[in-house]
């Protein structure tokens, strides 16, 4: 047993294993001040809330409190290991500042009240929208972090009970694309790979995926690959230099916005030289002729010109593609928060296929997902879908949903794909959408072009309901807030991105009055009076397991089929990858070996969209081109950014996440030793920029695009030439300003445009005009993180690299069997 | 022959639809997709324009080689006049009938390019029949989007 500070070691030690090899456990553990592991009462299962990875883990439970956590051993996706998100976040549970009582507004305020006068509004006010303007006034926008059940009982109570077709997850602004690109290409959600492909694969290629940050337990078992024998290639695509960058064979920093250009040149090269597996594309594609006559018009020499990237490096890439035994393709927001996002996706989808890398160790595709629930809002229709993938535009779909909701298929809408949160916020500002309801996330932030979203959500005419475990932003401006329990204070099953699906058991009781979203979300639709057609309630369920088998009911015989998980198969072992049926018990590591699809017309999702307008393709258009459910190849042309660099705003502003914090910081941000790794905002610019305009590290600067500014501390980091970077956590909670700015703004959504991907609807955080110039000279370094992508380059004074307060020393027990409970 | 006429007309068409995605592009700014997607289909219609001009030349007629202007003042002026009213709810009819008539017009353009087609295999004019085959697609998705628009946004803006 050793202890590492995993704040200034963020990945921990190396466990090395060779190609087709096990990967070694090793069990880290971080637990409170004082506690032992013999001091703990009880472990309780349950996997991590902060990202996407899933990584098992442990709650350890002293008097009645959450005391820290361990990784656990037997678990596929961790093999016991934590990231430092996992290792220190759950202390934000404990926060004083946690609400505990209902408030509702009065004279202007929000005061404390009681459930039965907040919920009893809530219904007031639901009840009166229905009966004057119908299911169209009513909006629902949830999270990545709920579990399965919450979401399913949502939308059963969205679009089966009021009837409404405004239901979606902030999932929207992560994930949608990766939703998309596989719908497109497959017919259907789902990722085709595993996260054992990385102990087969030869080669790695990462696009727009800083995996080192998003999901740094995924990047650990991809780090002991290359420390161990037969490692694999790696290749980066993106415009920062990230740890993944750092440790590639191959990096590629195209300019942002261009990522179709650049697979589009790789595609050209890849089939020029004949790199691709003529029997699989004949036997279970379409589509394949259209993309050879695309790529044609996208020689290295052009690419490079639009992308900004030597044509040898293209080339080189598409070699290195091309010549790989087994390709595991991953792909994140730098693709998917991008300029035509799905096209793009969609062109790491074809390399795969065209290459016949399906469905075989080491042959995956991991569309990732940002939020750790993503993939359950998806599967269970909170996110612009309907419940178990059923497709919203094949009528026998809603007929069968309908008999599992036993109502009138009539009540469900379909007459168009449910709206996307963008979408909402347009309806809610011309004041059609007259109430929204907002549970587990915190749009005051995180949605594009915060002042117009602040002028929405602040309307007199708009009805907010917000349900959460603290008073975030947009807490501040509803006229109803509703406390919630939260991770390790109520029971559910969520999935991540290799449709590992955990269970996550309570711990401890919430805190005061604070309730299950479950639990709400049911008491809701009692109080509405929500039935069936017999007259029985619509929501037949009243706890987190008779939830969970409800919903299993509703996925069987589709592709997320969870027919044969039981909350007590899922105890005390592994996870289980769906689908998990009669058929497979133990469930499905990889989905579509053989060339099988889940594509076929009375089958598939969906019928997808034009790549470029967004406009749903026909079931009759769909039939003709894929009757038989092949998978289906997309070509798309490349166009350019909707908002390009001008005399006035001469850089290119992108976005994202800095490893120590999450969404907007309102749990990681209470964590002591993340919040002291990441502080506050900062700006990344390059070496030659930052000459260029006279700024040196730590000065403030500020970044303005055309529609607004943001104050903050300059990181010269490896960035590319020409392009800023702000990571989007910091809004104002923690500020005077409250809800909004008071003074400059601090929160990167202050700049990013209104725009999104019109296949995906995910909006576009990286592609903004900007300028930047200087405030003030620093008194020090800016508060960036030194260990991640903002790592300085140049002078940087000795000691102020990022390492941890005391309290982050954590243990590491290499080869240990462990996580029992 | 007439074929010069169909030329000129799909010239014609050609340019009036890029300035319809346009107005509509000016007329929706706050309606953001709309606002976009309008202007990046206005191009695929700038190229045609371009393009019918270039293919005139062989059938000695003079065509415009340059698409309409896109921004003069009252196309600033309705810019700045969408953003004033777009919080009131009338927008929302007036987006149906702007995206009803793009839809029309656009399956006119796409008769038009069937017209041209037809007639480049009678003149057994590869280069013609090359023309419609990479523009008259374009069209289609043109039409196809707007009248996914129109059924996205119908519901919505009829019965609140």
């Amino acid at each position: 047993m050793t202890r590492i500070d995993r704040i200034a070691e963020p990945w921990g030690t190396r466990t090395p294993y060779g190609s087709g090899g096990d990967w070694p456990v090793r069990v880290d553990t971080h637990l409170a001040e004082g506690v032992a592991p013999e001091d703990v009462d009880r472990w309780v299962q349950t996997a991590s809330l902060l990202h996407s990875n899933g990584d098992a883990m442990d709650i350890a439970v002293k008097d009645n409190r959450i005391v820290g956590v361990r990784g656990r051993a037997v678990d596929r996706v961790n093999h016991g290991r934590l990231g430092p998100k996992d290792l220190y976040g759950w202390q934000a549970n404990a926060s004083p500042d946690r609400l505990t009582k209902p408030l509702v507004r009065e004279g202007g305020k929000l005061v404390e009240t009681d459930w039965d006068t907040a919920m009893q509004r809530v219904v007031d006010r639901s009840k009166a929208l229905l009966a004057e303007q119908g299911p169209s006034a009513i909006g629902f926008y949830t999270t990545g972090q709920l579990f399965s059940e919450e979401y399913y009982t949502l939308g059963a109570i969205a679009h089966g009970g009021i009837g409404t077709n405004h239901v979606d997850g902030n999932t929207r602004l992560c994930t949608a694309t990766a939703g998309e690109a596989l719908k497109e290409s497959f017919g259907c959600d789902g990722q085709p790979g595993s996260y054992t492909d990385v102990d087969h694969a030869d080669v790695i290629a990462l696009y727009g995926h800083n995996v080192a940050e998003t999901q740094t337990v995924l990047w650990t078992r991809m780090l002991d690959r290359l420390a161990g024998p037969n490692p694999p290639k790696i290749i980066c695509v993106d415009p920062r230099m990230t740890p993944v960058a750092k440790a590639a064979t191959l990096h590629l920093a195209p300019r942002p916005g261009t990522n179709v250009a650049l697979m589009n040149g790789i595609l050209h090269e890849i089939i020029s030289n004949g790199w691709v597996d003529h029997e699989y594309i004949n036997a279970h594609t379409v589509g394949f002729a259209e993309l050879e006559k695309e790529v044609k018009n996208y020689p290295p020499a052009l690419v490079a010109e639009i992308c900004g990237v030597p044509a040898e490096l293209i080339s080189e890439a598409a070699s290195i593609i091309g010549h790989a035994e087994r390709l595991l393709s991953t792909v994140l927001q730098g693709f998917y928060q991008s300029n035509q996002a799905t096209a793009a996706a969609v062109q790491v989808n074809n390399v795969n296929i065209i290459r016949g890398m399906l469905g075989k160790p080491g042959c995956g595709i991991l569309q990732m997902n940002g939020q750790p629930t993503a993939e359950n809002t998806r599967e269970c229709g909170a996110d612009g879908d309907l419940a178990a993938f059923r497709n919203w535009s094949n009528d026998a779909h809603i007929k069968d949903l309908a008999r599992v909701w036993n109502i009138d298929p009539m009540s469900i809408p379909h007459y168009s794909p449910p709206t996307h949160v963008m979408q909402m916020m347009r309806y809610a500002e011309d004041g059609s959408i007259r109430m929204l309801w907002v549970s587990g996330t915190n749009p005051a932030v995180s949605l594009p072009e915060l002042a117009r979203i602040r002028g929405i959500l602040e309307q007199e005419r708009l009805f907010l309901v917000v349900q959460d475990i603290f008073l975030s932003e947009t807490a501040q401006l509803a006229d109803v807030v509703l406390p919630a329990a939260t991770w390790g204070e109520k029971t559910g099953t969520f999935t991540n991105v290799d449709r590992t699906v955990h269970l996550s058991e309570k711990a401890v009781d919430p805190p005061g009055e604070a309730r299950p979203d479950l639990d709400i979300f049911i008491d809701y639709a009692h109080r509405m009076g929500l039935q069936d057609k017999d007259g029985q309630p619509l929501i037949k369920w009243n706890d987190s397991e008779s939830a969970f088998e409800a919903w299993k009911e509703c996925t069987r015989g589709r592709p997320c089929d969870y027919t044969g998980i039981t909350y007590d198969k899922l105890r005390g072992g592994s996870g289980i990858q769906w689908p998990c049926n009669e058929e497979n018990p133990d469930g499905t590591e990889r989905i579509y070996a053989d060339g099988k699809f889940w594509a076929h017309p009375e089958y598939c999702e969906t019928y997808g969209r034009d790549l470029i307008t967004g406009a749903p393709v026909d079931p009759s258009e769909y039939k003709a081109l894929n009757p038989e459910g092949k998978a289906i190849i997309k070509a798309a042309e490349y166009m350019p950014p909707h908002e390009l660099p001008s005399q006035d705003f001469p850089l290119q502003l992108i976005t994202g996440r800095t490893l120590y914090q999450f969404h907007t910081r309102t749990k990681t941000g209470r964590a002591p030793e993340l919040n002291a790794a990441a502080p506050d905002v900062w700006v990344e610019l390059s070496a030659d920029d930052a000459g260029a305009y006279g700024i040196a590290e730590g000065d403030l600067a500020e970044v303005a695009t055309p529609r607004g500014s943001v104050r903050a501390n300059v990181r010269i980091s490896g960035i590319r030439n020409g392009v800023l970077f702000l990571p989007f956590h910091y809004g104002y909670w923690d500020t005077d300003g409250g809800h909004q700015p008071d003074g400059a703004g601090r929160a990167a959504n202050e700049l990013t445009i209104t725009d999104w991907d019109a296949a995906s609807k995910q909006p576009i955080f990286k592609t903004a005009a900007a300028r930047v110039t200087r405030v003030s000279a620093g008194d020090g370094p800016s508060p960036a993180p030194t260990t991640t992508a903002s790592a300085p380059v140049g002078g940087f004074p000795e000691g102020a690299s990022t390492k941890g307060i005391p309290s982050a020393l954590a243990d590491e027990a290499p080869q240990i069997a462990g996580g029992a409970r | 022959m007439k074929f010069g006429l169909v030329l000129e007309e799909m010239h014609r068409s050609e340019n009036d639809l890029a300035h319809h995605l346009l107005t509509i592009s000016e007329r929706h700014k706050v309606d953001h997709e709309v606002y976009h997607l309008a202007r990046d289909l206005a191009r695929w219609s700038q190229q045609h324009v371009r393009d019918i001009a270039a293919m005139g030349k062989n059938y000695g007629l003079d065509l415009d080689p340059e698409p309409r202007d896109e921004m003069g003042l009252m196309e600033t002026i309705r810019e700045k006049g969408s953003e004033m009213v777009g919080r009131r709810p009338e927008t929302g009819m007036l987006l149906l009938r702007d995206l009803r008539e793009l839809y029309l017009k656009a399956c006119g353009v796409s008769a038009d390019w069937e017209l041209l087609a037809q007639a480049a295999q009678g003149m057994k004019d590869k280069k013609l029949l090359g023309l419609a085959g990479k523009c008259h697609p374009q069209t289609i998705r043109q039409m196809k989007w707007a009248n996914g628009k129109l059924k996205e946004s119908a519901t919505q803006v009829l019965v609140s």
